[in-house]
């Protein structure tokens, strides 16, 4: 028994608790719907909070990460949603029908669409930087919408979109629950090797890892393959969520609200990602359920109200203070102190940053090549 | 085998008409400590970008031992074995001291481990986790970082992040290592401690060491042989006391 509790002791529980408290969400809720009737509204709630997590952790690996700004992330979740979807519409017409079988099947194939068209985002990521790749993968978000927008009645539905078998409406959830866990089995697993290590080596000092002999192009088209699969995997599961998929759903304020998850959950952070996923679904949700007629333009309103106040609540240098002060932990540590001036100690370990480094390469040369009269002259007195 | 670790043959380049160096001969021994001077914009950090692959050169032609690395990546130049540090220290600040060595170790053969393995845990990872983590411990423990390993880089103050930067470099195991500046920004107490760093280094994993430096007390302290560029030209050549008393090197170091 010692030796158990001894080996218990010895597991980093940090680096399984998302997957445990996915898994406990995943339980609740399951014995919530097998005791009692749970209202579709619940279900649907469920289905939208594991897609936005799918969709909010593997942008994190391309944003958080990989360090590279994509906006086009409904894009890889549209092409899923199409392909996939369209694809399981024509299995159950055929013999497969509307079981799992077909689930998976379509699942897969829309996986490997999405990530196919990852690769070939992932291509100008390779020389562009930014805000020009975020442009880029912008128009790509908007370029794949507007082409299943105008495709054909026959193909993809044009703007109508197509239908999708009805999949158990009342289990969908738990289908998204083990694909969060998938995700998070393949995305943190990922971070947590070598391989990772070369992906955060890329975002903080790529010219460094160049340098240090990784091959960034690989591991940026990694990233990006990775990331989209996931996306499309997402759509996938939309489509069978929702019975039909339209092409306005992909709109380029979808991609923006998955990367608004990514950034307040903190950058690099799965937890925070899937947190703040959470959290924004249930809000938008509630926002859109409880404000109707002519008080739904608020919605927005709102909803940007408590994003710019969260950024800020996050950033602002006095209200970091502030947050520091007043936070839990500190509140607690002077409960236990006893002591209202207690120093609860505020790590400044990030003050190390400002010192000053080297001058810059090209500063350096430039100051050789265009010597002007300025710098040439003499030093001023020193005032005593 | 050949007898210089590196070899420039005519090793030039221009930008725009610019010729930020021309015809750098470099003949590099073995074991050497190699010192690369001159004034500032003299073209030492671009024969350096040109020897680790950021620049193509537009002449001439460099080989380490005997093989020649012009036209390659930079990727590709630091698994042949060249490997430097920057001017402005340049570390993953955002990552613990202990995963910038370990991301120099990646590369390795013997830590070899695919996409897969990774993913699916297989015994293969761990395996190759523990030892990347184990060595990148023991190249810690020799430059003095062991405590901090725990620690972002950039929380480490200067001095030891020049030390982690040369850790980092040398945990790819390279043949020849370049060092930009590495004195930048140092006091001389900090500088004798360089030197000292340097020395160990080429003793203790029998490397080969080029270097750029200001530093003259460090430049006369540690190197075999010196060359100086001046406006991308060679200026002079040789031993370390027979260079620094070249008449055109006084001139072009003090003006006449």
């Amino acid at each position: 028994m010692t030796k158990f509790i001894s080996k218990l002791k010895a597991v980093k529980w940090k680096h399984y608790v998302n997957y445990i408290g996915v898994a406990l969400a995943m339980l609740v809720f399951t014995l919530v719907t097998l005791l009692g009737e749970p209202k579709s509204s619940t279900l649907y709630l469920l289905e939208n909070i594991t897609m936005n997590i799918i969709l909010a952790v593997s942008l994190s690996l391309v944003v958080g990460f990989l360090g590279e700004l994509s906006l086009g992330h409904a894009g890889f979740m549209c092409i899923g949603a199409y392909i996939g979807g369209k694809l399981s519409s024509l299995l159950s017409a055929g013999a497969l029908g509307d079981g799992i079988v077909n689930l998976i099947i379509s699942m897969l194939v829309g996986a490997i669409a999405a990530g196919a068209f990852g690769f070939v985002i992932g291509l100008p990521a390779l020389r562009l930087k930014g805000d020009y790749l975020a442009i880029v993968t912008l128009a790509f978000g908007e370029i794949v919408r507007t082409i299943f927008q105008n495709s054909s009645e026959k193909s993809f539905g044009g703007p109508m979109g197509i239908k999708t078998p009805r999949f158990d409406k009342h289990y969908l959830f738990i289908i998204g629950f083990v694909l969060v866990l998938i995700t998070l089995f393949v995305v943190q697993n990922v971070i947590r090797s070598k391989h990772g290590r070369a992906i955060t080596a890329i975002r903080d000092n790529e010219i460094a890892a160049r340098a240090t002999g990784i091959n960034v192009t690989k591991y940026k088209l990694l990233g990006f393959i990775i990331s989209a699969a996931f996306a499309g995997v997402a759509g996938v599961f939309y489509s069978f969520a929702n019975f039909n998929v339209r092409p306005v759903t992909f709109d380029y304020n979808y991609s923006i609200e998955m990367l608004v998850m990514v950034v307040l959950g903190g950058m690099g952070n799965v937890s925070g990602a899937i947190i703040s996923a959470t959290l924004i679904t249930i809000l938008n949700t509630e926002l859109q359920t409880v404000l109707s007629g002519d008080l739904a333009v608020l919605k927005d309103i709102i909803y940007s109200l408590v994003l710019i106040v969260i950024v800020i609540y996050n950033n602002a240098p006095k209200l970091k203070a502030f947050r520091d002060k007043y936070n839990p932990k500190a509140i607690l540590h002077r409960v236990m102190m006893r002591r209202r001036d207690a120093g609860y100690v505020v790590d400044d370990a990030a003050r190390w940053d400002v010192i000053p480094t080297k001058i810059d390469m090209d500063e350096v040369l430039s100051t050789d090549l265009n010597v002007t009269e300025s710098t040439l002259k003499p030093d001023k007195e020193e005032k005593p | 085998m050949c007898e210089y670790v590196l070899e420039t043959e005519n090793l030039g380049i221009s930008f725009g008409g610019l010729k930020a160096a021309q015809n750098v001969n470099l003949k590099i021994k073995k074991n050497e400590i190699y010192g690369l001077i001159g004034p500032n914009g003299a073209g030492k950090t671009t024969v350096f970008n040109m020897l680790t692959g950021v620049y193509l050169p537009t002449t001439g032609t460099f080989r380490l031992m005997g093989e020649e690395l012009k036209g390659k990546t930079q990727e590709q130049i630091n698994r042949r074995g060249i490997a430097r540090t920057f001017q402005n220290i340049r570390l993953f600040s955002n990552m613990t001291v202990i995963r910038n060595v370990m991301v120099g170790l990646h590369n390795l053969p013997e830590y070899k481990c695919s996409l897969v393995e990774s993913i699916l845990r297989l015994p293969k990872h761990f395996k190759v986790e523990k030892e990347m983590r184990q060595r990148a411990k023991e190249l810690l423990e020799i430059f003095g970082l062991l405590e901090e390993r725990n620690q972002l880089a950039y929380n480490l103050p200067y001095g030891k992040q020049r030390r982690l930067e040369i850790a980092r470099a040398l945990a790819t195991s390279p043949r020849l290592l370049l060092l930009d500046e590495p004195a930048a920004g140092m006091n001389p107490q900090e500088t004798a401690e360089l030197m000292e760093t340097i020395r160990f280094v080429r003793d203790k994993f029998d490397m080969t060491i080029l270097l750029i430096e200001h530093d003259m007390s460090l430049v006369s302290g540690i190197c075999d042989r010196l060359t100086v560029l001046n406006f991308g030209v060679t200026l002079a050549e040789g031993d370390v006391s027979t260079v620094l008393n070249d008449p055109a090197v006084v001139k072009a170091y003090l003006g006449e």
